[in-house]
């Protein structure tokens, strides 16, 4: 590595960031693609069905017994679902407004992949973060990109110049602004207990004082993590539903909702670009799942056998444990959001703006003055 | 009947006991699928389906007994065929004769569109001597419309004989009969 050493600091730094840019785009598209995959399967297992089964690739598909099993398990279908929304017509009916309606899937797309690069997904490998931007306002950097989010739904339905995606538009912007309130509330206790917008230093918090949605998890019993155990669930479970109102996941899935909006905001798409909506809709939910493990669940660290702390130097093993660590807690929020999908039913349109202004806001609202309060009594 | 509409509790109206019972559900379906093996899908190609008795198919032209086309051309079918899928050639006046006896005529040509065909059944319903049935065949295909034409070699070849009544025998027989004029008892 001496030419490595040999280039500038800034040269360095602007290398390394596009490794890194690049080791999780590629990841992350792969993770997408194969979210879908696991969509189809757990939704068939839940309703006693069996699934994608039918794709076999032609050399790896005669390995004796790993070819057909990879055929059972659906796992070359996400490559072919890939192939597929490329080689389909895209086409664009007459009556669009044809510069937002090429404008919005890209708009839709963005700002999942921008939320990424201030994820902490890993503590470090060699000297390098492993993080893609360091930004010390991390949180509100993504409240700020993930409020873009909407543009892109909301153009969606203009752009289509039909009665469905107006009217998922409509639906969409009204309820994920809404959401946004009670999100950006829910996190306020996590600031107040931390102290500090940038996501890896509340990592580090996490690791010393126990995770944040339970604070006695790695904290140790004392009087403030006792206290403080409602005030971070209620925090999480806000933050939780409102990710899901987001990512216009079911139970919240206003926008797109399929039985009665035919498809909603994306009806008039197809081919790629309706596979960008989808993929940004994937995105999100991960980029949602690995806000949701930075900010409660201690983000790459676990409190036993020394995993919370970075590892020393030439303890690469470490560094990738680290990286693995924060997958499974992703994947496994990932897991919950597919579930509930599956589980339970759309809710009515008015039901959703209740729950989010007349529940979950004033909620939010007391969660922070009850954060604000334990912390003043036990003194901090 | 008049439902009795109970108003929910406050803990109902949490919307946990739902989401619970949602959870315990679903997570019994998802372990259940996973570890017994016993999806409900039927992996059509590979497992054929079961035509039930009743079924209506696709009509084909069947034979009796002794291999002769049963279908004397009478072009009901092609009357009531509802989406005028039957199409039928007579034989005219010098035409083949029938290749059964007791027959006057035989269809010339006799042709089923399979892509107009709505499998209702009339055909079947209305034949006077029972040649157009209604099979199991569900899934036809073709690469071109001219091929989804069934002509009658075809449909004769497809319907196979039908071990069912022949109509005119016992007729037949009963002319026989009449010849010899037996004096029964
Ligand atoms: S089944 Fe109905 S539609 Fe089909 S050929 Fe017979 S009468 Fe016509
Ligand atoms: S199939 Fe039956 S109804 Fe149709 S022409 Fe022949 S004898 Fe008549």
């Amino acid at each position: 590595m001496a030419w490595l050493d040999s280039l500038s600091p800034q040269t360095q730094f602007v290398f390394f960031t596009l490794l890194k840019i690049a080791c999780v785009l590629g990841p992350l598209l792969t993770l997408v693609a194969y979210a879908v995959l696991a969509e189809r399967k757990v939704s068939a297992l839940i309703q006693d069905r069996v699934g994608p089964n039918r794709v076999n690739l032609p050399l790896i598909g005669s390995i004796p017994v790993l070819g057909p099993f990879l055929t059972k398990l659906g796992f070359w279908h996400p490559l072919v679902d890939g192939v597929k929304s490329f080689i389909k017509e895209d086409f664009t009916p007459a009556h669009v407004r044809k510069i937002y309606f090429w404008l919005a899937p890209a708009i839709s797309l963005v700002p999942a992949f921008l939320v990424i690069a201030v994820i902490p997904f890993g503590s470090t490998l060699g000297a390098q973060k492993m993080v893609i931007a360091d930004l010390n306002v991390g949180i509100l950097y993504t409240f700020g990109i993930v409020s873009l989010g909407v543009y892109g739904i909301v153009l969606a339905g203009y752009a289509a110049n039909s009665k469905f995606p107006f009217l998922g538009g409509i639906r969409a912007s009204a309820q994920m602004i809404s959401y946004e309130i009670a999100m950006g509330m829910s996190v306020i206790p996590v600031f107040l207990v931390v102290g500090d917008l940038n996501l890896g230093k509340i990592i580090e918090h996490q690791a010393q004082n126990g995770w944040n949605v339970l604070p006695i998890f790695g904290g140790g019993f004392s009087a403030q993590s006792l206290l403080l155990i409602p005030c971070g669930v209620i925090s999480f479970l806000i933050f939780f539903i409102s990710a899901l109102a987001e990512t216009n996941r079911l139970p919240f899935d206003m926008a797109e909702s399929e039985s009665e909006l035919v498809s909603g905001y994306h009806t008039e798409y197809s081919s790629m670009k309706f596979g960008m909506f989808f993929i940004g809709e994937y995105a999100n939910m991960f980029a949602g799942a690995a806000m949701m493990t930075t900010l409660f669940l201690g983000g790459w660290t676990l409190p036993f056998l020394g995993l919370d702390v970075a590892p020393a130097d030439g303890e690469w093993w470490k560094g990738l444990l680290h990286i693995g660590i924060f997958m499974a807690k992703m994947l496994g929020f990932m897991f919950t959001f597919i579930w509930i999908r599956w589980m339970l039913p759309r809710f009515r349109y008015d039901q959703l703006m209740d729950l989010g202004w007349r529940r979950m806001i004033p909620l939010a609202l007391a969660n922070i003055i009850l954060t604000a309060a334990v912390l003043a009594l036990t003194n901090r | 009947m008049i439902v009795k509409r109970n108003e929910l509790t406050w803990f109902e109206r949490l919307y946990l006991p739902a989401l619970i019972g949602g959870l315990k559900v679903t997570s019994r379906h998802f372990l259940n699928t996973l570890t017994t093996k016993t999806p409900v899908t039927q992996q059509y190609p590979e497992e054929p389906t079961k035509v039930l008795p009743g079924y209506r198919g696709a009509p084909y032209l069947v034979r009796d007994q002794d291999g002769a086309t049963k279908c004397v051309s009478c072009q009901l079918c092609e009357f009531v065929c509802p989406p005028k899928a039957i199409r039928i050639t007579p034989p005219g006046p010098t035409g083949k004769p029938a290749d059964r006896t007791n027959a006057e005529k035989m269809p010339e040509e006799f042709e089923i569109n399979m892509l107009r065909c709505i499998f209702c059944g009339l055909c079947q319903e209305v034949c006077p001597e029972e040649a157009i049935f209604l099979k199991s065949d569900f899934s036809l295909t073709g690469l071109a419309r001219s091929e989804m034409i069934y002509d009658k070699e075809k449909l004769l070849a497809l319907g196979g004989t039908h071990p069912g009544i022949q109509k005119w025998k016992h007729k037949l027989d009963e002319a026989k009969e009449q010849e010899t004029f037996p004096v029964k008892v």
